[in-house]
């Protein structure tokens, strides 16, 4: 491959829970690589997967000019409890937000359920008298006496790191600070996070719980950050370093050490950018990116070629991802639903006689039924085989032979014989309800942004998505589904296309109307330049833009909307230019306006970021001939069975074409491009499904 | 569709139903602006056949909503035949016995057409901030309660009714909030009606008959089924309440047979003075909730899993108040009903069953006026739930603070500052007040608020569990009662207005759940780990 050695050499390395993985990039040339996590010091895999790649593209080190790092370490410390002995110090009176939370159930039925332990035990939360009120006015000075006399309690309690949130302190930040300035007098080895710096936004629990979180991984974070930086410099790492925020920009090693929770979900992120990414490159502004693994699906919606973005996310959510059963973080994030549908997730019938599948998944170990390692529960995998969409001699590029009469006796067991049921029926009804329960999950996510997913093409990736793609795009109304190349390591290509970036959220409540924009705008250039300062040193003189949020809603409402705000303060001047610009976005999501009712902001933001990697829209590939398959198939799909022509993926050509049904096999993983669907491989590699009675243009009118 | 649909069909399209009931709860939760339905989810969601059976619900939704407005269907129904039902065409009421038991919660029901031709029925219902009236259980009548809305129409094919909304208007402390509640109930079902249409478009369904019938019969017989597996009998269990100006006797006989489980609340005591009476629709729904989370937990709530339960109370008794007693507290009672159910089933089935919990939630109503700030927007109120410690359970501690058989979410303490002049200065956990057991029972919370200017607010005290507690079982303690009172110490009337001095502070201490089997025998690292925590010890 021609190697441009003037375009600068790139690597990404995105550490998830099982694997590692790796990307080097330098001009047109990629190599992919993927490792096993070595959770014992994750530094090693990373290490040795950069090496690998680096050999076999014949560079050092010192060559690497920019190191982009995603990891879910952050993540998993939580979920495993592996954090740092961490205390609370909260105002009097409220050291028990923490647990006392929202006070609901999150699930109604329930009588035995178990609400998520909260980071902090009770033992180690502190109130301490201070007060600042709803409009940053001190109504208790903070007692600093009290303040340094926990000091020593701290220390013999082996505290190692602690999170400061005081009622208010979005508005009024001077307690908290005075209290981290005593504390890290008194005790310099511990790390502190103050929840008014960390999410300065209003609602106490969450901010609480979001300042908490990220002083328990903070030391471990830390170390690990510093280790890495070690062993980098140690094998002649002269270049950048990066890490990937959740929120889908990269940010500087030090801001990583100080926000830390930041990090959380930065994996998904970077599948999120990855999609993204190829919307810019395909033409194509509305996505739906869909990411099936083995025990989860990620939905995300891609409109203008940005992912969805919000600012608050849950860690932890108890087995079945239910809302209200994880710790929440006000973070800003990349919008994704997650629900526990995954090649691994195993079928079962209900009392109600209804096929369910998932969350509960056999994993790798013991595994589906198929893989004879112990597992004898059917999973989706095992659908997926008995049906004939997986070649049980070609699995895992043949490395691996697949039983497919366990698959069927499973199936037969659990679901044929209590519904009435052939296996090969049974095994459809797997494949249905998982693809419905993914649609469902995209419809809500689609509702919950107002956006109308006819117009929209599915981006497909992770190992089990592209069998189950199109049939999930079916049920969305949606005409196009796109599998990029390199769809199993996507979340690190995705790490090398995303821009530095920072963004700073502040709560700040005024009424449209009756609000001051020349403090308003004061304060929006005070959180830019905070911006501006994370996001410089990484930025290298790259220019930079920043865009403006209000948070919006009717005075009196609960849930606010976010506009994007025009620049300069005479923007902020204008009344009625707001309202109107809120009343249109509001109207959009719910159909109509309320007249005459006020409208007011609770929370603004400022995002700085530089201009990201917009690559060039492709031409489409000249029409080329098909390869002959490579074999033929029976696939039996409910009612219907079909003899389906199976053709490698590496064989086909750009601008080669493909009716459906067909069948596209590849190391990883395999396609399934049902009757409806014609394919062709596009110039960039990525398969390309369009429904042939493409229906989109109507489809207004049809609904 | 041509042929019928296939087992896998239905349950596609019963999965749709559900989904769409729960879009349908989530825009009246963004939208709404009665801060008990946003910042607490008071609300419910559902689709319903043209008959008014109940086919699906919202997941999210409070129980006293859900199983009442099932019923209320059928009353839009009777006044409104479907033949005179128009595109376009909204209903509303908010009579406590043909909704869900208080004058606050609105119903509004929408048909929806397609093809011209009646196919089904959204409904939802929200707690509106204000309808004037009396505050808290003061009435004495429902007259006294505020603004009566009876079967309406609120919207005539498109047009909507201005002249009720002027009414509500008019009649509300908050208008325009009570206004864009209503709206918020409208457009909820419009959006609800739009993607049903989509889905039958979808499935090629001209009717929702076939689907309608097999989610009746499936989830009625899934029901009955679990019923069948419980041994069969019939059970007692009396429970004393605070009550008004005296204690309240309820009383409760369960009979599990083969074809469903009663209730019957004969013996229960006559109606309460002032608003702490519960009409039967209310009384049915909390009872059903009780039963369903112990036999029916997993079974979609619909018009088949509520058929093999049924419940019913003497005319005239508090559970089955007639018009025109006062009924805005109902809750009160009300939410001890799952307490009742389980006290009977325990007797069946103890290793199933939690011991009794707060169970009633306290609400916190406080009113008042602003010193500062436009005049017009003197006005303040703020209904802030707060929960009590649950039951132990059989191989489980209770929770802490957590509402049950309510599904609210309390308000952040800084959402409330925002709304009104008040500062709180206190709320955490109870220590000492879950009750003592080998399972302890949950703990409550202290939660402590004054003004922040030279003025005065108002209280209105609704609470139970203060002068009678959770009930521990098996050798298990009580759990603390409930407390109110001022910060200077003085003990406040648990039912009635209290007029809060400027200086002063109201003190609310919620009730702990009781404790499930003898003390001695908790595990001795609970009991180290409640200690250290200073969960136990001496009673805050």
């Amino acid at each position: 491959m021609a190697q441009d050695t003037h375009a600068p050499l790139r690597l990404a390395v995105d550490i998830g829970g099982t694997f590692t993985d790796v990307v080097l990039e330098r001009g047109a040339l990629r190599i992919t690589r993927k490792l096993l996590t070595t959770h014992d010091a994750p530094e090693r895999a990373v290490l040795d997967g950069m090496k690998i790649v680096l050999d076999e593209a014949g560079y050092g080190f010192e060559e690497i000019s920019v190191f982009v790092h995603g990891t879910t370490l952050a993540t998993n410390a939580i979920i495993e409890r592996r954090g740092a002995r961490t205390a609370l110090l909260t105002t009097e009176g409220f050291r028990d937000v923490l647990e006392i939370g929202t006070e609901s159930r999150f699930d109604q039925y329930d009588l035995f359920l178990e609400k998520p332990a909260p980071l902090v035990p009770r033992a180690l939360r502190f109130g301490v008298p201070e007060r600042i009120d709803v409009d940053g006015n001190v109504v208790t000075p903070l007692d600093e006496a009290a303040v340094r006399a926990l000091a020593p309690k701290l220390e013999s309690a082996g505290v190692e790191a602690l999170a400061i949130a005081f009622l208010h302190a979005y508005r009024n930040p001077a307690h908290e600070r005075r209290a981290a300035a005593i504390l890290r007098e008194e005790l310099p080895g511990v790390e502190i996070t103050m929840a008014g710096e960390v999410a300065p936004e209003i609602r106490e629990y969450e901010r609480t719980s979001t300042a908490v979180a990220n002083a328990y991984v903070q030391p471990l974070m830390a170390s690990y950050l510093t280790r890495m930086e070690a062993a980098l410099a140690e094998a002649g790492f002269a270049g950048i370093t990066y890490l990937v925020t959740s929120g889908g920009g990269l940010t500087a090693i030090e801001t990583a050490r100080r926000f830390p929770v930041r990090l959380v979900e930065s994996g998904p992120a970077g599948g999120a950018i990855f999609a993204a990414q190829f919307a810019r490159r395909l033409g194509v502004s509305d996505l739906l990116s869909f990411d099936m693994g083995g025990t989860t699906a990620k939905i995300c919606l891609i409109e203008d070629a940005e992912p969805a973005t919000s600012r608050f996310f849950e860690v932890d959510r108890a087995a079945r991802f239910l809302k209200g059963s994880g710790l929440p973080l006000r973070i800003p994030v990349i919008e994704m639903v997650e629900i526990g549908a995954g090649g691994g997730s195993i079928a079962q019938v209900d009392t109600l006689k209804r096929v369910t599948v998932g969350p509960e998944s056999a994993s790798s170990t013991p595994g589906p039924a198929c893989y004879g390692r112990g597992g004898d529960r059917p999973t989706v995998t095992d659908a997926d085989v008995a049906l004939g969409l997986i070649d049980p001699n070609g699995f895992a590029g043949g490395r691996m032979t697949l039983d497919k009469a366990a698959s069927e006796a499973a199936l037969s067991r659990d679901v044929g014989v209590p519904l009435g049921l052939s296996a090969s029926h049974a095994a459809y009804a797997v494949h249905e309800i998982v693809c419905e329960n993914m649609a469902s999950a995209a419809r809500v996510h689609a509702v919950e942004q107002g956006a109308d997913l006819g117009t929209h093409a599915m981006i497909a990736f992770g190992g089990a998505a592209p069998l189950h793609a199109a049939r999930v795009a079916q049920k969305l109304a949606m005409d196009r589904v796109i599998i990029p190349p390199n769809a199993g390591v996507g979340s690190a290509v995705g790490f090398l296309s995303a821009a530095v970036a920072f963004e700073v959220l502040r709560s700040r409540h005024v009424t449209i109307g009756r609000h001051d924009a020349g403090e308003i705008s004061a304060m929006l250039d005070d959180m830019a330049a905070e911006a501006r300062a994370l996001v410089e040193p990484g930025a290298l003189g790259a220019p930079l833009v920043e865009t403006r949020t209000a948070y919006m809603r009717y005075v009196g409402q609960g849930h606010e909307i976010a506009v994007t705000l025009a620049p300069g303060q005479s923007a902020l001047e204008d009344a009625s230019a707001l309202r109107d610009a809120y009343e249109q976005a509001y109207a959009g999501m719910f159909n109509r306006v309320i007249p005459q009712a006020e409208i007011e902001v609770m929370t603004w933001s400022v995002l700085v970021s530089t201009v990201p990697a917009s690559p060039a829209r492709l031409p489409e590939a000249a029409p080329a001939p098909v390869p002959a398959p490579i074999g033929r198939r029976r696939v039996s799909l409910g009612e219907s069975e079909l003899d389906v022509p199976v053709y490698d993926r590496t064989a086909l050509t750009p601008g080669a074409r493909v009716s459906g049904p067909a069948i596209i096999t590849e190391d990883e993983t395999a396609s399934f491009v049902p009757g409806e669907f014609d394919l062709h491989l596009d110039i960039t590699g990525c398969l390309v499904m369009d429904r042939r009675t493409a229906r989109s243009a109507t489809k207004g009118e049809a609904a | 569709m041509s042929k019928s649909p296939s087992v896998i069909e239905f349950q596609v399209m019963w999965d749709r139903l559900i989904a769409i009931a729960e879009e349908q709860g989530q825009v009246l939760i963004r939208t709404a602006f009665s801060p008990v339905v946003r910042e607490c989810g008071d609300i419910s969601a559902g689709i319903f056949d043209p008959q008014g059976r109940m086919l699906a619900q919202g997941i999210t939704g409070t129980p006293g909503h859900v199983n009442t407005m099932a019923e209320s269907v059928g009353h839009f129904l009777a006044a409104f035949p479907t033949q005179t039902m128009k595109p376009g065409d909204t209903y509303i009421c908010n009579d406590p016995w043909k909704g869900t038991g208080h004058l606050n919660d609105f119903v509004v029901t929408t048909p929806v057409f397609k093809d011209s031709k009646l196919v089904a029925l959204f409904s939802c219902t929200s707690h509106i901030v204000d309808i004037g009236g009396v505050h808290g259980l003061d009435g004495t009548d429902m007259f006294m309660e505020g603004l009566q809305i009876p079967m309406l129409k609120l919207v005539d094919q498109g047009k909507v009714n201005e002249t009720l909304m002027a009414m509500i208007r008019q009649n509300s402390r908050l208008p325009e909030e009570s206004e864009g509640d209503v709206y918020a109930l409208a457009s909820c079902n419009e959006v609800a009606s739009r993607r049903l249409v989509e889905m039958m478009e979808e499935f090629g369904l001209g009717t929702l008959d076939a689907l309608s019938a097999h989610i009746i019969e499936r989830s009625r017989e899934a029901v009955l089924g679990e019923i069948r597996k419980l041994p069969k009998g019939s059970w007692t269990y009396e429970m004393t309440a605070d009550g008004d100006d005296t204690p309240v006797t309820l009383k409760a006989r369960l009979t599990i047979s083969d074809d469903g489980i009663d209730v019957d609340y004969a013996g229960s005591s006559g109606p309460a003075r002032r608003g702490l009476n519960v009409p039967l629709p209310y009384a049915r729904a909390y009872t059903s909730f009780g039963i369903g989370c112990v036999v029916a937990g997993h079974i979609p709530n619909n018009a088949g899993s509520l058929d093999p339960i049924r419940v019913s109370a003497p005319k005239g008794c508090i559970l089955n108040a007639q018009p025109p007693v006062a009924v805005h507290s109902r809750h009160a009672y009300g939410q001890l009903l799952p307490d009742m159910v389980f006290g009977c089933l325990r007797q069946a089935v103890p290793d199933m069953i939690p011991a009794e919990s707060t169970s009633g939630l306290w609400i916190m109503a406080l009113h008042g006026r602003r010193r500062s700030g436009p005049r017009d927007k003197a006005a303040f109120g703020l209904a802030m739930t707060l929960s009590g410690g649950t039951g132990a359970r059989p191989g489980k501690d209770g929770l802490s603070a957590t509402a049950y058989p309510s599904g609210v979410m309390g308000t952040p303490i800084e959402i409330a500052e925002t709304q009104s002049p008040l500062i709180f200065l206190r709320k955490e956990l109870r220590e000492g007040s879950g009750g003592a057991g080998s399972y302890r029972g949950g703990l409550g919370q202290v939660v402590e608020v004054a003004s922040r200017e030279d003025a005065p607010f108002s209280f209105a005290a609704t609470m139970e569990r203060v002068k009678f507690p959770a009930r521990g079982c098996e050798g298990g303690e009580n759990g603390a009662p409930g407390w109110i009172g001022l910060g200077s110490g003085e003990v406040l009337d648990s039912k009635g207005q209290h007029e809060i001095a400027p200086g002063q502070s109201l003190v609310l201490k919620t009730p702990g759940g009781a404790g499930l089997g003898g003390a001695a025998s908790r595990d001795p690292v609970l009991e180290d780990s409640d200690r250290c925590n200073g969960l136990t010890g001496v009673q805050a």
